[in-house]
């Protein structure tokens, strides 16, 4: 990288305009399961440096979702995709000196995403519409289930499907399922 | 000493995909004398609804949990995404009472009440805790001694350290115990604890195949001759998706990816066969060989 002086001076910051914060955000966020101490992240960056994703990725950075939920960037944050590189292996949570529990807000900010902007990647349409069908996340073709007793294998226990689809719709799921828009593809660089 | 008693979860990519590692798993407990039990009418555990809708994952959790409680067994794991969803769902409904009762107003729907009767255990916490380091090493009778093998936890059975609390997330020690076991060396690398990256396959390729081909890389630099894992997630990202981390980064491996319960079978006297070795996507034939 060889920046020279003139074009380092050039450098215009991202403009946020004070409208666009939601200063009851993470008030809000900080009553969710898993997201409950949003608002004591001091942004040391532990979280950043640990992470594996942040490594291989210009765009994901967790210490930013923090400091995004505490200024109230609630639309940003939900319509960003990088959201969803998360691989939620918990490193950040276990890292972070201050037990914010990273991997937790990104979920409940993915949760808010599918519900209020109806934004879902569509491998978690696809796997979700085949747990409602069959009651696993892949549809196990009968060959398979065949093959399993060919081997050696007791036959795999039917899931109770009605059960399935009935906690989809309690819980609120088979609706949004319906509303979501999917994306396929989230990039990295 | 009585022996353990569990309900064994495939969850659902094992049957999909990974029949090789029920197998192997099935055939060493037979011989541990763990008695296992067909989990009735179970469902996908939740995680991969967690990113959805959280009440759906507990909800989803509690129900194959309610299950366990009723049969009055605990459940064994064999996938690490599993453990977390099934083990963090019981731990958390245990403790929270207004979540708890969330959720159970969404399983009364389907004539079901969590009590918090029962435990969640991943498969290598039911061999080091149940069965134990003596009985294992007790029934290894072929020793293989001179392979030379690393080990890949997978992120679940280690963290969140507040969920799973048992091996230390940091340095993990469970599984190179299990492995040293069966006579094997089970060597040091860089970043052990790593994740392989196949949580987010789905939507983004770039990422996983290049956290998967660093692994790859430190495991061969450290010269095991085969990587050992314990969940069909991470075993897909490095032998099922091998080759076309080979093609990505134009750099061959050839680096076997065993299950740890095929590794300890073999070391048990089980065949190659026996053990659904030959479905692989990377063949151990040399380590195989030097086993004979």
């Amino acid at each position: 990288m060889s920046e020279t002086k003139s074009e380092a001076r050039e450098y215009v910051p991202p403009v946020i305009k004070a409208e666009e914060l939601d200063p009851k955000f993470k008030y809000k966020m900080s009553k969710m399961h898993g997201a409950e101490k949003v608002m004591v992240c001091f942004q040391c960056g532990t979280c950043t440096a640990d992470c594996p994703i942040a490594r291989f990725s210009e765009f994901y950075r967790p210490r930013r979702i923090a400091r995004m939920v505490q200024l109230g960037l609630k639309d940003r944050l939900l319509l960003d995709k990088a959201l969803w590189l998360c691989s939620s292996c918990f490193t950040c949570v276990d890292h972070c000196p201050q037990g914010v529990e990273i991997a937790g807000i990104v979920r409940v900010l993915r949760n808010m995403a599918a519900a209020d902007k109806n934004l879902l990647p569509l491998v978690y349409k696809e796997l979700a519409t085949n747990l409602m069908k069959s009651g696993f996340v892949y549809e196990i073709p009968e060959s398979r289930l065949q093959k399993r007793v060919e081997q050696g294998l007791p036959p795999l226990p039917k899931p109770n499907v009605k059960d399935v689809m009935k906690i989809f719709e309690v819980t609120g799921s088979a609706c949004l399922l319906e509303k979501v828009q999917t994306f396929a593809k989230v990039e990295s660089k | 000493m009585s022996n353990p008693k569990y309900l064994l979860f495939p969850g659902c990519v094992i049957p999909y995909r990974l029949s090789s590692y029920e197998i192997s798993a099935r055939k060493v407990l037979a011989k541990l004398s763990v008695e296992i039990v067909e989990m009735p009418e179970y469902n996908c555990c939740g995680y991969p609804m967690d990113v959805i809708n959280h009440d759906l994952m507990l909800t989803l959790a509690a129900r194959n949990l309610c299950i366990a409680e009723n049969v009055g067994l605990p459940i064994m794991t064999l996938c690490n995404g599993c453990f977390c969803s099934l083990n963090e769902t019981n731990k958390i409904l245990k403790e929270d009472k207004k979540l708890r009762d969330k959720i159970n107003g969404y399983l009364k729907e389907v004539g079901m009440e969590f009590k918090g009767t029962t435990e969640v255990k991943h498969l290598i916490y039911v061999l080091s805790e149940d069965v134990g380091y003596e009985r294992i090493k007790n029934a290894v009778v072929k020793p293989l001694t001179g392979i030379r093998v690393a080990q890949h936890s997978g992120c679940h059975v280690l963290r969140p350290r507040k969920y799973v609390g048992r091996d230390d997330p940091e340095n993990p020690t469970t599984l190179k115990e299990l492995i040293r076991l069966t006579g094997a060396e089970c060597l040091d690398y860089m970043d052990e604890t790593e994740c392989c990256g196949n949580p987010i396959i789905g939507v983004n390729e770039d990422v996983p195949f290049q956290m998967a081909k660093e692994k790859l890389d430190h495991v061969r630099t450290a010269g095991a001759q085969a990587l050992i894992t314990v969940c069909p997630f991470c075993h897909i990202m490095f032998d099922l998706n091998q080759p076309r981390i080979e093609r990505a980064f134009n750099e061959k491996f050839n680096m076997p990816v065993l299950h740890y319960p095929q590794l300890l079978g073999l070391a048990m006297g089980f065949s190659p066969e026996e053990l659904a070795l030959n479905e692989l996507r990377v063949k151990p034939t040399e380590l195989l060989n030097q086993i004979k």
